[in-house]
């Protein structure tokens, strides 16, 4: 019985190939059935002969629709069967099992109908699986990208399919056609075919082709220079505006109040950690809101950090006001307790922060420049901070008081401001301020108690070399200093760049040793 | 001999030593030309030991020293009088070298121009100040006060192998006693009172020996008897030295003065004897009211 | 004219401190090497190998303390990068002692074995002298010398004071340890330099090497006390004093701040580069993380727990904090940063004349009852 079953399929299957383009049962069941490798070559062959049913069985396998009966495939979806060759439907048989594909299946089933929307009917589809095919180049896709080639009429597509193929055709073995698409290369002005170039002229034997492609590297890399200034000016801008929002809480404690406070950095681990538990409540208690965590974060941050400012001052730093170096070692004291704290409640490692979903990804300018969107966002956090803090300090009384207790406090108090609890105000500003830094770095970087250590000596040179009394120097001096760091690591490396930040602050202060905008006239400290 | 004739005789004594030792310093001639110059060496045979002409200097716009021109005479006792703001300390800023002018001319006899050195430097060249604030080091003795401003060698070295020797001690005690601070030998400046911190820092002032002594404000807060120790102080120190005095106490002024120069809005209003300027229009009606 | 008796010149100890001075010079050369080595292992008096290599490594960090009394203590000058100095100077310690290790490393080369890691062939240039002890010797005190000398002359010229030096010094620290934590650099990276055999060829690990390191440390933080005590008590000592209190008056003494600044400046660095060299040969390690800037403020505190200004208080503070710490990072290690943290602070608001300064305090006391009453 079984063998007059196998040779009416052997027939059926010599019929099926007299079709020369159409999807067979042979090829089907050879796909759902056997060893991985053998499903794969089969896979493969089916591809070169593609046509529509081909894709509707290759999603269906993709979605694990797919099961077999005995020799017959099956889809079926929505508890409706068809047929997998013939697209009829059909009841389904007893007995029939699932077809199972593993990882390595499921790569070539989705890389496979990818290629398969090549041949696709939609314009987009098209584009895109040929950019695809650009990036990645595959050879066992030859074929298909052939017959694509030949039945484009897009010249857009058509071009890009052209580059497609000149990307499989680099490792041809003859070395005019490798010569050939060299050349063509050179139009594909995108870092994937600089890499593609590069990892290719390692293997080159012929002089002629390494020259082409010398040249063709060439072209790509000035179009993409550009995208790279653009892109070392956009993280320098980015870290400035980090650099701001860290050191204009220190501007303030130390700019106006002349208190130098080493505890600024776990300040902002406070912020930080309150934006952490925020979330933590978010996604417990009001799932669907989780997106709009950051909003009630923000005000959270701030009054955490503020009130372990205020805190602060009053139980320490008001008995020191006048000595500014046992200030610094008292502040040092309360950093060593801040993250001890934080360690002890929250355990010495990291915490995982998320972004909220419409801060993930970014808007790609450039081929080559993409501007992830946590950090506009934060270059648009940091300016409007700044501005908050310039109108606070210049227009509102708490701004007025908080200058002329600074600048003369016997006069301040003979007027009757009570300098005490400015003092208080001033340095819960400050510390706020931090608190909404390290809220802002938890968007973009790790949360875990020595968040601030990595932060405090980048946070005084701008202070040092702005100069104190004016937020316009800490605002120049943070975002030259985030440019110049970030335009130095494309030179020198990550840690030279930062070495060779700190060497040029030092020498700035030689020669300029009040900073870039001081007060001059006499003051209380000349 | 009477003790007048006595004192008499002495008074021309030091005349004629201190012509001679002008003499000498002009190379046996008076007339200043072909004269022998050293270059970083006082030179005094002008006959004035400070010169600032046209000094101009403003702080972010306000103008604190307006071409302001004054001279003092060797041996002389000036004292500068003025209403606040007029600029008598920023005068003595930038004469001890804490300030640059922002035009104008110092000179220090007629060829050391003290524009050209630091604060250590003129201090060491012989110009000594003593602060509106009686500036002592609070931590030190009265003793290692005076000590630290013994006219000796000043470099790292010279402190680090310094002794004092009998003729050095010598002088320690007699400043000591001129400022009447013999009992508090040992004690810490910082615990002195302000009257005796102000003495302190004449008695530093007196160890250095300089040639020009600037006091701002030197009796400020003393009592009337310190007024008066402090006037005869100054009385005797006058001819060796010479002494440009800042004050306000008219009556301590009168007392002292050779001559008077009054400075308003940074620059010279009046100058004269007491009695011209006390007369003087102009100088009531800014400073000292009818 | 009533005759003055000025005060006589001081004598570097009094009888009293002579007395005690030789009773903790014999206490460190006789006492301890027959305590450790001759008394049995197991009797009452034995002094354990623990207890010696615990306070040899203290009394480097007593070493760092006095450094920083005379420039912070008496010349008022807050530096938060005295770690560097000590670090430099175990680190020409650590060379040479790398280069004595020879072919007895994991690789069996000539190299050290960081430098085979690395696929390096050959000696950079800056440990071309470090097979020489003489050599080594004058490196590690030239090294933080050198440095010291450059960094400060720059600062101190340009009048940078305050809060200001001290955040700068902070920096300073900070990018050479950034610097040392890169492997290209040739210092071993962040593994640094471990694993020492032998010094001057004899082997290291014997009780007879350590206690001739311990006494060796004991005898160098005596000397430097003495100097230090020297110094202090001569007119220089006193011109610091003035600077610490009024630099500008000082300048309108005749005195130049620069030189003096400059030259206890460099000599605190050297004492800390001698401090570092005997600590590497007695802990056996040295990383990049000893020059963080954490390690130099906690150089800063010991000085002020102990009480600036006296030479002995910041010694006694770096033997009371560092004990303390030792003790409690082993019986309840997570309070320990609670009890630094809170010892700044009360040192700070509290105790601004240290431990010293309160003994001080209740000797005038009781001085003064003792004066009335009697």
């Amino acid at each position: 019985m079984k063998a007059i079953v196998w040779f009416g399929m052997c027939c059926l299957y010599g019929l099926s190939f007299s079709v020369a383009h159409a999807l067979t049962s042979q090829q089907v069941h050879d796909i759902v059935s056997g060893e991985t490798d053998t499903r794969i070559e089969s896979l493969q062959k089916t591809l070169a002969q593609a046509d529509a049913q081909t894709a509707v069985f290759l999603q269906a396998l993709a979605d694990d629709a797919v099961l077999v009966a005995g020799q017959q495939v099956l889809i079926v979806r929505d508890n409706k069967a068809t047929d997998a060759v013939t697209n009829q439907e059909t009841a389904l048989p007893a007995g029939a099992e699932n077809v199972v594909s593993n990882n390595r299946m499921r790569g070539e089933i989705d890389s496979a109908l990818a290629a398969l929307q090549l041949l696709s009917p939609d314009d987009a589809l098209r584009m895109k699986a040929a950019q695809a095919l650009l990036s990645e180049p595959d050879p066992s896709k030859k074929i298909l990208l052939e017959k694509a080639i030949a039945a484009e009429k897009n010249p857009a597509v058509s071009q890009l399919l052209l580059l497609a193929q000149a990307a499989i055709d680099i490792t041809n073995n003859d070395a005019k056609v490798r010569l050939a698409a060299a050349k063509a290369l050179g139009n594909s002005k995108t870092p994937n075919t600089q890499l593609l170039l590069n990892q290719q002229m390692t293997q080159e034997t012929d002089a002629a082709v390494k020259a082409q492609m010398l040249a063709s590297l060439a072209d790509i890399k000035s179009a993409l220079a550009w995208g790279e200034r653009l892109g070392a000016l956009f993280t320098g801008l980015s870290l400035g505006s980090i650099l701001l929002l860290v050191a204009l809480g220190l501007a303030i404690t130390y700019g106006l109040m002349g208190v130098i406070n080493m505890a600024h950095g776990e300040l902002m681990m406070v912020g930080a950690y309150a934006t952490y538990v925020v979330q933590a409540f978010f996604r417990k208690h009001m799932g669907g809101a989780f997106d709009y965590y950051l909003v009630a974060a923000l005000p959270v941050a701030f009054l955490s950090a503020a009130l372990v400012g205020a805190l602060v001052e009053r139980a320490v730093l008001r008995h020191l006001y006048g000595r500014p170096l046992e200030t610094l070692l008292a502040t040092w004291g309360i950093s060593l307790i801040l993250m001890q704290t934080v360690r002890t409640l929250f355990g010495a490692q990291n915490v995982g922060v998320e972004n909220p979903s419409w801060m993930s990804g970014g808007v790609e300018v450039l081929v080559n420049l993409s501007l992830p969107w946590n950090r506009l966002f934060i270059v648009l956090f940091a300016l409007l901070v700044l501005a908050g803090v310039a109108l606070l300090i210049s227009q509102t009384r708490l701004g007025l008081f908080v200058r002329g207790v600074t600048q003369n406090r016997a006069m301040a108090s003979c007027m009757g401001v009570n300098t005490a609890r400015i003092d208080t105000y001033a340095f819960a500003l400050g510390s706020g301020i931090a608190g909404l830094a390290g809220c802002a770095l938890s968007q973009i970087g790790n949360v875990g108690p020595d968040l601030g250590q990595g932060y405090i000596v980048d946070a005084f040179m701008v202070v040092v070399l702005g100069g104190v009394g004016q937020l316009a120097g800490t605002v120049y001096a943070a975002l030259g200093l985030g440019v110049l760091n970030k335009w130095l690591e494309g030179w020198t490396g990550a840690v030279l760049a930062k070495i060779a930040v700190l060497v040029f602050i030092i020498i700035f202060i030689q020669k300029r040793p009040q900073g870039l905008f001081a007060m001059k006239g006499r003051s209380a400290e000349a | 001999m009477t003790p007048d004739l006595m004192s008499q005789g002495v008074e021309r004594l030091e005349k004629h030593k201190f012509k001679q030792v002008q003499a000498l310093a002009s190379g046996g001639r008076h007339a200043s030309f072909s004269r022998i110059h050293q270059p970083g060496e006082l030179d005094l045979a002008h006959g004035r030991i400070l010169y600032l002409e046209d000094v101009n200097v403003s702080f972010e716009g306000f103008k604190a020293i307006n071409n302001l021109s004054l001279d003092i005479g060797v041996g002389e006792l000036r004292c500068i009088i003025g209403p606040n703001g007029a600029g008598k300390t920023t005068m003595m800023d930038i004469i001890t070298g804490k300030t640059k002018p922002d035009s104008g001319q110092v000179f220090f006899g007629s060829t050391i121009d003290l524009l050209r050195h630091n604060e250590p430097d003129i201090a060491q060249l012989g110009i000594g100040r003593k602060f509106q604030k009686p500036t002592v080091f609070e931590q030190l003795s009265v003793f290692e006060n005076l000590e630290l401003a013994l006219k000796t060698g000043k470099g790292v070295k010279a402190s680090m192998l310094f002794k004092l020797n009998g003729q050095q001690q010598d002088r320690l005690s007699e400043v000591l006693h001129t400022i009447h601070l013999e009992n508090h030998l040992l004690r810490q400046a910082g615990n002195l009172s302000h009257g005796q911190k102000q003495w302190l820092e004449i008695g530093m002032l007196l160890m250095q020996d300089p040639k020009l002594l600037l006091l701002d404000e030197p009796v400020a807060g003393m009592t009337d008897q310190e007024t008066e120790r402090t006037a005869e102080l100054f009385l005797s120190l006058k001819g060796k030295h010479s002494l440009m005095v800042v004050e306000h106490d008219m009556a301590f002024i009168r007392q002292i003065a050779d001559t008077v120069t009054v400075l308003c809005d940074g620059s010279v209003l009046a100058q004269g004897s007491f009695d011209d300027v006390q007369d003087d229009e102009r100088v009531i009606e800014v400073y000292l009211g009818r | 004219m009533k005759t003055i008796t000025l005060p006589q010149p001081v004598r570097l100890l009094s009888p009293l401190g002579w007395t005690v001075f030789i009773g903790i010079l014999l206490a460190v050369g006789v006492l301890v090497p027959v305590l450790n080595l001759w008394v049995p292992v197991g009797h009452a008096l034995h002094m354990s190998d623990f207890a010696v290599s615990l306070i040899g490594k203290i009394m480097c960090y007593a070493m760092c303390a006095l450094a920083m009394d005379l420039i912070w203590g008496y010349t008022g000058i807050l530096s938060l990068g005295h770690g560097l100095f000590f670090a430099l100077g175990g680190y020409a310690m650590g060379m040479y002692l790398m280069r004595q290790i020879g072919t007895d490393g994991n690789y069996k080369s000539e190299l050290p074995d960081f430098m085979v890691f690395l696929d390096w062939k050959t000696l950079p240039w800056h440990w071309y002298f470090s097979d020489s002890f003489i050599a080594t010797l004058l490196l590690v005190v030239l090294a933080p010398g050198l440095l010291a000398l450059v960094f400060g002359y720059f600062a101190f010229r340009s009048r940078i004071k305050g809060v200001y030096f001290s955040i700068i010094t902070q920096a300073m620290t900070f990018a050479f340890m950034l610097l040392f934590f890169r492997n290209e650099t040739g210092f071993g990276g962040n593994n640094g330099f471990t694993d020492f055999k032998r010094i001057l060829g004899v082997p290291m690990a014997t009780p007879a090497m350590r206690m001739l390191l311990f006494v060796l440390t004991g005898m160098c933080l005596l000397g430097c006390y003495l100097a230090a005590r020297w110094l202090v008590q001569s007119k220089y000592g006193r011109v610091l004093q003035a600077i610490r209190d009024a630099e500008s008056r000082v300048m309108f003494s005749g005195y130049s701040p620069l030189p003096y600044k400059l030259s206890i400046w460099v000599i605190s660095a050297m004492i800390c580069g001698v401090a570092g060299a005997l600590y590497v040969p007695q802990v056996g390690i040295i990383n990049p993380s000893e020059m963080s800037p954490a390690n130099s403020i906690e150089i800063a505190i010991w000085a002020a727990v102990g009480g600036r200004a006296t030479l002995i208080g910041p010694i006694v503070g770096a033997f009371m904090v560092n004990g303390a710490k030792s003790w409690l990072t082993v019986v309840a290690p997570e309070y320990w940063l609670f009890v630094l943290g809170a010892l700044f602070i009360a040192v700070t608001l509290y105790m601004p004349q240290g431990v010293l300064g309160v003994f001080i305090h209740i000797k005038k006391r009781l001085k003064r009852s003792h004066g009335e009453s009697s």
